[in-house]
């Protein structure tokens, strides 16, 4: 052991059986349709696929949510019934009672299974009733949660608009200018001079709009322009994309929307750590300036100003052990983060790893790793979670960052833990959210130590084989 | 294809699932995609289970979908034979795996010959049944497989137990409160003097099912869970059975006469009717309740009931001929059961709906306007929205309704149980009521919800605009918060970024 923490070595990577436990990636519509306000997700599937939603999303179900099931039939798996006839009616039935600006269809394992052509149906469809007809197929045969949304963003890649020309632009502006409406046309012209000029920047990834709006006050700060998001409010709204723009992603899974941005737009992809914790804020601040040849200001005043107000919840996690089970790809970023509040990490599962695409994260997490004295974690791709537990059970970490599978059954063990998902839905980007980061991290902490001393950690008897 | 945005029952593989996993050191391997495993959330969140869910994955992917399964299988069932042991693996099948077609029975036949335990492939058909048929079919394979093996290795027990014993059948794990349900029925049959000789599938051993036939009779409480093994246990051993629920005072009386006509029918002499009169009158509250001034209030009030059929056909009962409610519709969502809802309920309701669509269900509760809702949370949550009370008495059912008092349906106490839930339902329905006539409780409005015009602060379009974007329950103090931090900074207009400068330095 001593022998390997005097020596600078390299993150080892190790893949295991698949054997873990993760939402599905159609989970995704839940956050996209919220977050595309005129959009309308169709997730083409069985009962199975509709149960889990309905499961997952508990209230939110109850609000008249803007997705819904094609629930497959007997007839549809044997083609009995035609797919398109039926798709065409779901569809019109939807356009009537929801009149959205697109639908997106989902595609599950079931279609994949039964090779029904969706991404071949759509456009004829999209001709027929007005409507754009937008296709991923985020199933589980081939991605993990978070990963659905990427295969959604990557196929709204297509849908992006090229360059407009001067005077349409003005027209897109319309909304702008009707912001600007009363205001001296001077005041908007030097609004416009804070900006240093600098080639077009679109950022990628689905954000509450709060976040949205801190991230772009950000770059704004250093005289960065943001031209668009992926994805924006609405369908109708989404940025125009020319060859030779930049773009940047803000989230950890999103490497096929970043690949269809390099080659199907030929944008040019700033590869930077994601902006999860004060320290990743910064990195991709400072990536994107080097890009644009800007010289950053303030920005180490501020990270230093974030830690400090972060002092009281680093207290509690200083020096202690946290072990990622993986589930939702930003267990990279996260890991990173956590170390550099002075935690130890002996491993992080995690569904899929692009070296390509997380490369910068992967690099921040090695020199964090070297500049605060602590070793490497091992890196698990498609972990075993029966292997994992056994693992757990010989380190005893101080927290495991796990799903609701093993969350109970963990803690009646006296291990605590802290639930994954909730990273995947808390706002946890920017310098503003490194807070709530420790929030969700020293939770399950903060609730041990108003409980200690009462003896009830261990509920369940010892296993007797074990 | 059918647009669907709710289902009150499960796909097939997750009644399979609840019956494997309520068995004691049965384990379940789904043939299945990743993600498929939401079982083990719900369990482990509803039930706030502590032990892990004895289910794992056999992942199809990608692979599988170009090469078949081969032996992914069969390493897999072995590999958990060789950790956990259990003296059974259920492999199961689900909508993805059905149509891949693959020949699992093959993949068991093999496991089995290098597994310790058991293997069984659950026979379920994920395109024609539903979580319910699936469990009742799964429950009757397994007890099937367990008798078979026994009758082979000859050593079935074949003679009686020597007091009157009865086995109940049909309590499982994620089932409407069935865990408070089956300390009822326990309790009950003590004190009718009968032994019970075994519970199955919750908590069960697959090494006793062979036992079953020591019992004089089955008592099947559940119409959902449990039919299938008493038919086939009354084919196999000439097993009397009693599928009467005992929910509500009447059909309590009438389950207890069933069973003591089965037990005289086998020799023992029996007669429960002062133990019906004695519960009736000082155990349960319900009889004294249906007389007293509280109840004569809810007379010809009405409600509407919806759920499983089980659950909704006694509730019907209870409110119609137990409290003088008027019921304006009974439905079910076990449209595989209709004839037998429709038989049960019809003369205690104006109309029967069986439909599992729950926009048809919301719809015909707004054209009734009930002044109670008895469902399931999809109908509470219709409640809500156009304010009327709901009682939730079925599945499906969130973590709320997994209450950890004891809250049987069943049996006495369950009587009193279901006249809290009826009883409050209305009250407060009626005090919302009185509430609107007379203009609401004492209070003038003393907080100013939202952006008032109130302070000195001057704030920015953009810094509105955000502000909105905070929820409403935090955004006063979100606003109190910036403002006093603008305040001491003396900045005099509150954008975005001031906003968020707040939120940094005060965690606002």
């Amino acid at each position: 052991m001593t022998l390997a923490d005097a020596q600078p070595q390299a993150i080892s990577f190790e893949c295991e059986t698949g054997n873990y436990h993760t939402f599905c990636p159609i989970s995704c519509v839940t956050w996209l349709y919220q977050k595309i306000e005129d959009s309308f997700f169709l997730v083409i599937g069985t009962k199975t696929c509709g149960y889990f939603l309905q499961n997952a999303m508990g209230v939110m179900i109850f609000a008249e949510p803007r997705y819904a099931m094609a629930e497959l039939e007997e007839g549809d798996i044997s083609a009995q019934l035609n797919d398109y006839e039926e798709l065409k009616r779901l569809c019109l039935q939807i356009k009537r009672d929801r009149n959205p600006s697109v639908i997106v269809w989902i595609g599950t394992c079931t279609t994949e299974i039964i090779k029904m052509d969706l991404e071949g149906m759509a456009p004829k469809l999209e001709a027929e009733i007005g409507i754009p007809i937008v296709v991923a197929r985020a199933n589980g045969l081939d991605y993990a949660f978070t990963q659905g949304e990427d295969t959604v963003l990557a196929a709204m890649v297509q849908r992006c608009p090229t360059k407009v020309p001067e005077m349409e632009k003005e027209e897109r502006n319309a909304i702008s200018k009707l912001l600007n409406f009363g205001r001296k046309k001077e005041e908007v012209a030097t609004e416009e001079s804070q900006y240093v000029d600098h080639p077009p920047l679109v950022l990628f990834g689905s954000l509450p709009d709060p976040v949205v709006t801190q991230l772009t006050l950000e770059l704004k700060k250093q005289g960065i322009k943001v031209s668009g998001w992926l994805p924006a409010k609405r369908y109708g709204e989404l940025p125009p994309l020319d060859e030779g723009d930049y773009v940047v992603g803000v989230n950890p899974f999103l490497s096929r929307t970043a690949t269809t941005l390099m080659r199907r737009r030929k944008c040019k992809l700033i590869g930077a750590p994601f902006p999860i914790g004060p320290d990743g804020t910064r990195a991709w601040i400072e990536k994107i300036c080097s890009v644009f040849g800007i010289i950053p200001t303030g920005l180490a005043e501020r990270e230093a100003q974030i830690w400090e107000s972060l002092e009281d919840y680093i207290q509690l996690i200083r020096g202690k052990s946290v072990f990622f089970m993986g589930d939702n790809l930003l267990e990279i970023s996260l890991a990173r983060f956590l170390i550099r509040c002075g935690m130890t990490c002996p491993e992080v599962g995690i569904p899929y790893m692009d070296k390509r695409y997380q490369a910068a994260e992967l690099a921040l997490l090695e020199k964090t790793c070297q500049e605060m004295g602590t070793p490497l974690p091992k890196i698990i791709e498609k972990p075993d979670n029966y292997n994992q537990l056994q693992r757990i059970k010989e380190l005893q970490p101080d927290l495991v960052i796990t799903g609701m599978a093993h969350a109970n059954p963990l803690e009646a063990r006296g291990i605590t833990t802290k639930w994954s998902v909730e990273f995947t839905f808390a706002q946890i980007h920017g310098f503003t959210n490194a807070r709530d980061i420790l929030e969700l991290v020293t939770r399950p902490l903060r609730r041990n130590n108003s409980l200690k001393n009462l003896g009830w950690e261990k509920l369940i008897r010892e296993e007797a084989n074990s | 294809m059918k647009l669907a945005y709710w289902m009150y029952a499960g796909p097939a593989h997750i009644g399979t699932l609840r019956v494997a996993s309520s068995f004691k050191n049965v384990h379940a391997i789904m043939h299945a995609p990743l993600g498929d495993d939401y079982f083990n959330v719900m369990r482990s969140m509803l039930e706030r289970e502590q032990d892990f869910t004895p289910v794992t994955t056999s992942v199809v992917d990608r692979h599988v979908l170009a090469r078949g399964s081969q032996e992914k299988v069969v390493d897999n069932i072995t590999r958990k034979d060789g950790e956990e042991h259990p003296d059974l693996i259920v492999l199961t099948p689900t909508c993805t795996s059905s149509i891949l077609q693959e020949d699992l029975q093959n993949f068991v036949d093999r496991a089995q010959l290098e597994s310790k335990g058991d293997v069984l492939l659950a026979d379920v058909n994920h395109y024609r049944v539903n979580e319910l048929q699936a469990a009742d079919r799964t429950l009757q394979q397994i007890v099937q497989f367990y008798i078979e093996k026994a009758r082979k290795k000859g050593d079935l027990p074949t003679d009686k137990t020597e007091q009157p014993s009865v086995n109940i059948i049909g309590i499982s794990t994620l089932g409407f409160h069935n865990n408070h349900d089956c300390t009822e029925l326990k309790r009950l049959m003590t004190d009718l003097g009968i032994a019970v000789n075994e519970v199955i599938p919750e908590g069960a051993s697959v090494h006793n099912l062979k036992n079953l036939p020591k019992a004089w009779f089955n008592l099947v409480p559940y119409r959902e869970l449990g039919l299938m093994t008493a038919r086939y246990l009354e084919q196999e051993f000439g097993m009397p059975s009693v599928d009467i629920t005992p929910m509500g005072v009447v059909e309590t009386a009438r389950c207890i006469r069933k069973i003591q006509s089965i037990l005289n029918a086998q020799g023992v002499d029996v007669d429960y009717e002062e133990f019906i009169e004695t519960q009736t009158l000082h155990v349960s509250q319900a009889a004294w309740f249906s007389r007293s001034i509280d109840c004569q209030n809810l007379t010809g009030k009405k409600a509407v009931v919806y759920g499983d059929a089980t659950h909704a056909a006694a509730i019907t009962k209870i409110l119609a001929r137990e409290m003088g409610i008027r019921v304006v519709w009974a439905g079910t969502f076990c449209k595989y059961d209709a004839e037998w809802f429709r038989e049960q309920v019809s003369e205690y309701c104006d109309e029967v709906i069986i439909n599992d669509d729950h926009g048809a269900i919301g719809d015909a509760i707004a054209k009734a306007e009930p002044a109670a809702i008895f469902g399931t949370q999809m109908e509470r949550h219709v409640g809500k929205r156009l304010d009327i009370p709901c009682g939730v008495i079925s599945a499906p059912i969130h973590i709320q309704n997994f209450p950890v008092g004891y809250r049987p349906f069943l049996g006495y106490e369950g009587t009193n149980q279901i006249v809290d839930l009826i009883y409050n339902s209305f009250t407060l329905g009626m005090e919302d009521h009185l509430l609107e006539i007379f203009g609401g409780h004492d209070t003038k409005e003393v907080i100013t919800k939202g952006i008032s015009a109130d302070s000195d602060m001057t704030w920015s379009k953009d810094g509105l605009a955000e502000l909105n974007k905070i929820p409403g329950f935090v955004r006063g103090k979100v606003k109190r918060n910036t403002e006093k931090f603008a305040r001491d900074r003396g900045i005099e207009v509150i954008t975005a970024e001031v906003l968020y400068a707040a939120k940094e330095a005060v965690g606002a």
